[in-house]
């Protein structure tokens, strides 16, 4: 059964360009739609310090697998110095050496991240800290307020809520004052908290963030505390007085741990300034960018991979099996008649560089000017082929002196008729005057306009910007293409147009 | 007329059993006529060479032109033949055809009358042998041929040109016919969507029925003015004998048969065609659907084209 057959096949071809697309949109976040933008933040740090004399150590902690955000891309630029990257704990670290670093030195660290939940790394729990113990004056005040928190709280959360809002009050007792004594810089003070915590057995740690904030120039990481309820980490801002849990909107966790973020040996006046800025970027290139990083197969045969100049040719190719569909349709299922198979998607794709009102006026005044000449040369009864000559280089005249006039009367336009291929010209001409002759200028306008019709529809249809964009961004829905066109191909069906045709016999 | 009529035209058409392009292309063509036996009939110099052989009668042969040097010796070509056809040996849909029909002193007379010296006949040559006629613009050879002069019986409703009958031949079972008058609007042609009239034929009994003249119904042609109904066509037998025997010789298994009806010699075949038009149905007022779908039914259909002809007749009366 040939139909089954066909049925099967394209129903098949459907399917996989589906999936393929699919997969492409949920997995690679590929846009459905064209100049879909995301927000991109560029993130460098800028690392400076003096040389001294001698051999110069640099070490930073950088994030490993931030949870909510993605890294798309990082680099560092460091000049002369060696570089070396390697894991520490929840951070990575990187090295940078050099053995006679001259003056001031600087080194960056340059990221783009965007915002996307990320897989968490399973966590070991917590250990335990010891009961610690202070020195005298604070051990009895630290006591104090322990004692005073547990009896309010209920479990490790609400006792670090608690203890916050104490610990940061506006108008703090002795007690308090005491223990804010010697913290008064956010990271001591951090550790401070870390500290009077332990007092209570409860596990906290120091989680640098980098808000992410447009513009930010010299900005610094703000310490944040988390503690472990038992089964994960909570974050809390240490130094709000109203002890929310979480971590503020759009805030990049850096560094976990107490590890220093710099550690700079052979050099002095250390310091490590942050600047953030927003970008946007189109969603299909950082598609692209992500799959780099995960290391897509799929996305190894995508044309993004192909040099630019390249992919601008295809992306004017891979709109003309669109018109070849389009050429099935109009003329298989509505019967309209037209001058060869696919000239009107040539002329179709002469139209994107003239536009289409443009290039119908274009078109029509050439093929009349050659038309005219046409019968003048069927008079000097000439061979055929060195007629169709002719009829090509008077087809380039006429282009040429269709541009001297236009340009001279100031239209700009007119200078794409020099677009128009030739080729195509030239033949519309000698079949629309074959036509004529042979079955008069009725049937050879009607041919043309049909022309002219299925072109300015292709025209459309190529120059689409949503369909461009589809059908680039996922080439593999040229087998959706064939798989229709190959089910048309088996439709035996009446053409809309001989439903006209055959209304004698509806009479 | 109402516009219900248009309503559901598809399903009314299909109803009827009219057979569209695409399932002309796709079930029967694609199906019934392999592509490697094309250039038996899209060549008319094959063609006429291979009905010669069969006994198939065809109009006289009088001369080919191949070459474009042969132009320039067309006086001796045509010395001693007053009456000829010139036509494309590619050509298609009765394009590129010349009838001359007399000449007076040095020129030829053209079938409406109008005079040609040799030079444009040989300009129309050359246009045939650069291929202004044949598909796909190849190069063609012209035929220089016997001017089929019609039977008396069309007299009062042909204009200037020839009529034809054409014959749809399925598996060798001719099954539907369709006279064809020329008329002022078709310049002496035969085609229908040049102008011609279309005039179904009763396949059993080979009477006239109405004619369809650009989607007009007709009884009377309408430049001569007299009636086209009910008129017997003579030699009713032997033109679909003809038609049916051209299976054979061609192995295509859907083929329109062109026929001329000359006044001495009767039937001649003028032409093969392996994808003939749909318009017989209009002429006929019938889909040939049925009728196809009857004969695809039988798995082994006779040898004798005798019996081939009864039963193509058979599926009228019946």
């Amino acid at each position: 059964m040939k139909n089954l057959h066909v049925i099967i096949l394209s129903l098949a071809l459907i399917v996989i360009s589906i999936a393929i697309c699919f997969y492409k949109v949920t997995e690679l976040k590929l846009p459905l739609l064209p100049a879909e933008q995301s927000e991109v933040w560029a993130v460098e740090a800028r690392i400076s310090f003096k040389a001294n004399r001698g051999p110069a150590k640099v070490d930073l902690l950088l994030p490993k697998k931030p949870q909510d955000y993605f890294i798309l891309d990082e680099s560092f630029i460091s000049g002369r110095y060696g570089m070396t990257l390697e894991e520490a704990n929840r951070n990575r670290l990187v090295r940078w050496t050099l053995r006679r670093p001259k003056g001031s030195q600087s080194l960056y660290y340059r990221m783009q991240i965007i915002a996307e939940k990320q897989v968490p790394e399973p966590e070991e729990g917590a250990r335990y800290p010891l009961k610690k113990s202070y020195p005298d004056m604070m051990q009895t005040a630290v006591d104090a307020l322990l004692d005073e928190v547990r009896s309010k709280s209920a479990d490790t959360r609400s006792f670090t809520h608690e203890l916050l809002l104490r610990l940061n009050a506006k108008d703090a007792d002795d007690n308090i004052q005491l223990l804010r004594k010697g913290a008064e810089k956010p990271e001591l003070w951090v550790e401070r908290i870390i500290s009077i915590l332990a007092g209570a057995r409860i596990p906290a740690r120091k989680a640098n963030i980098l808000l992410l904030k447009d513009g930010i120039r010299h900005g610094q990481l703000t310490p944040w505390l988390q503690i472990y309820d038992g089964s994960e980490w909570v974050a809390f801002d240490p130094g709000s007085s109203r002890g929310e849990a979480g971590f503020p909107e759009n805030s990049f966790v850096w560094n976990i741990g107490q590890d220093p973020l710099l550690t700079v040996k052979g050099g002095r006046a250390a310091k490590v300034e942050f600047s953030v800025h927003k970008q946007f970027q189109e969603a299909e290139y950082i598609a692209q960018q992500r799959s780099d990083v995960k290391h897509s197969s799929v996305m190894a045969w995508s044309l993004f991979n192909l040099p630019i100049q390249t992919q601008n040719v295809y992306r004017i190719l891979l709109m003309m099996p669109l018109g070849a569909l389009l050429i099935v349709v109009l003329r298989n299922l509505i019967g309209i008649k037209s001058f060869g198979t696919f000239m009107p998607i040539l002329i179709a794709l002469a139209f994107r560089e003239t536009e289409l009102a443009w290039g119908l006026v274009l078109f029509t005044v050439m093929v009349a000017l050659g038309l005219m000449l046409r019968f003048y040369l069927e008079y000097l009864h000439l061979l055929l082929v060195p007629r169709l000559a002719a009829v090509l280089i008077i087809v380039v005249i006429l282009m040429l002196f269709l541009s001297l006039l236009t340009h001279k009367l100031g239209i700009d336009r007119g200078l794409s008729v020099a677009l128009f291929p030739m080729v195509i010209l030239t033949m519309t001409i000698e079949r629309m005057s074959l036509v004529w002759e042979e079955l008069g200028p009725a049937e050879a306008l009607q041919q043309g306009i049909g022309s002219l019709f299925i072109a300015s529809i292709g025209y459309l249809l190529m120059t689409n910007p949503l369909l461009e964009h589809l059908i680039f961004v996922f080439p593999e829905l040229l087998f959706f293409l064939l798989g229709i066109t190959l089910l048309l191909g088996r439709y035996t069906g009446y053409r809309l147009t001989e439903l006209w045709r055959f209304r004698a016999l509806l009479k | 007329m109402s516009w219900k009529n248009y309503l559901f035209a598809a399903r009314r058409l299909r109803q009827f059993g009219l057979l569209g392009m695409n399932q002309r292309n796709g079930d029967y063509i694609s199906r019934y006529n392999p592509r490697h036996y094309y250039p038996l009939v899209d060549d008319k110099l094959q063609t006429k060479q291979m009905a010669l052989d069969a006994g198939v009668a065809v109009p006289q042969l009088y001369a080919v032109v191949e070459i474009e040097h042969q132009i320039d010796r067309l006086a001796q070509i045509l010395a001693g033949y007053d009456e000829f056809a010139v036509k494309p040996a590619h050509g298609s849909g009765g394009e590129g055809i010349l009838i001359i029909k007399g000449r007076s002193k040095d020129l030829y007379r053209k079938l409406n009358g109008t005079l040609l010296s040799e030079a444009e006949i040989g300009h129309h040559i050359s246009n045939i042998l650069s291929g202004m006629y044949s598909l796909g613009g190849q190069p063609d050879k012209a035929l220089i041929e016997y001017r089929v002069e019609f039977s008396s019986v069309f007299e009062h409703i042909s204009y200037q040109g020839v009529p034809d009958i054409r014959t749809i031949v399925f598996r060798g079972v001719p099954v539907m016919s369709m006279l064809r008058l020329p008329t002022r609007l078709s310049d002496g042609k035969a085609n229908l969507h040049q102008g011609a009239i279309g005039v179904g034929i009763n396949l059993a009994t080979g009477r006239t029925l109405k004619g369809v003249w650009r989607e007009e119904i007709v009884s009377h042609h309408p430049d001569t003015g007299y009636e086209i109904e009910g008129l017997e066509i003579p030699d009713w037998g032997q033109i679909m004998s003809l038609a049916a025997g051209c299976q054979e010789m061609v192995s295509l298994g859907y083929i329109g048969v062109d026929i001329v009806l000359d006044a001495k010699l009767g039937p001649l075949m003028l032409e093969i065609n392996a994808r003939p038009g749909l318009s017989i149905q209009i002429a006929n007022q019938k889909g040939l659907l049925p009728f196809l779908r009857q004969i695809e039914t039988v798995r082994q259909l006779p040898d004798a084209v005798a019996e081939r002809v009864k039963l193509g007749q058979q599926l009228h009366a019946g």
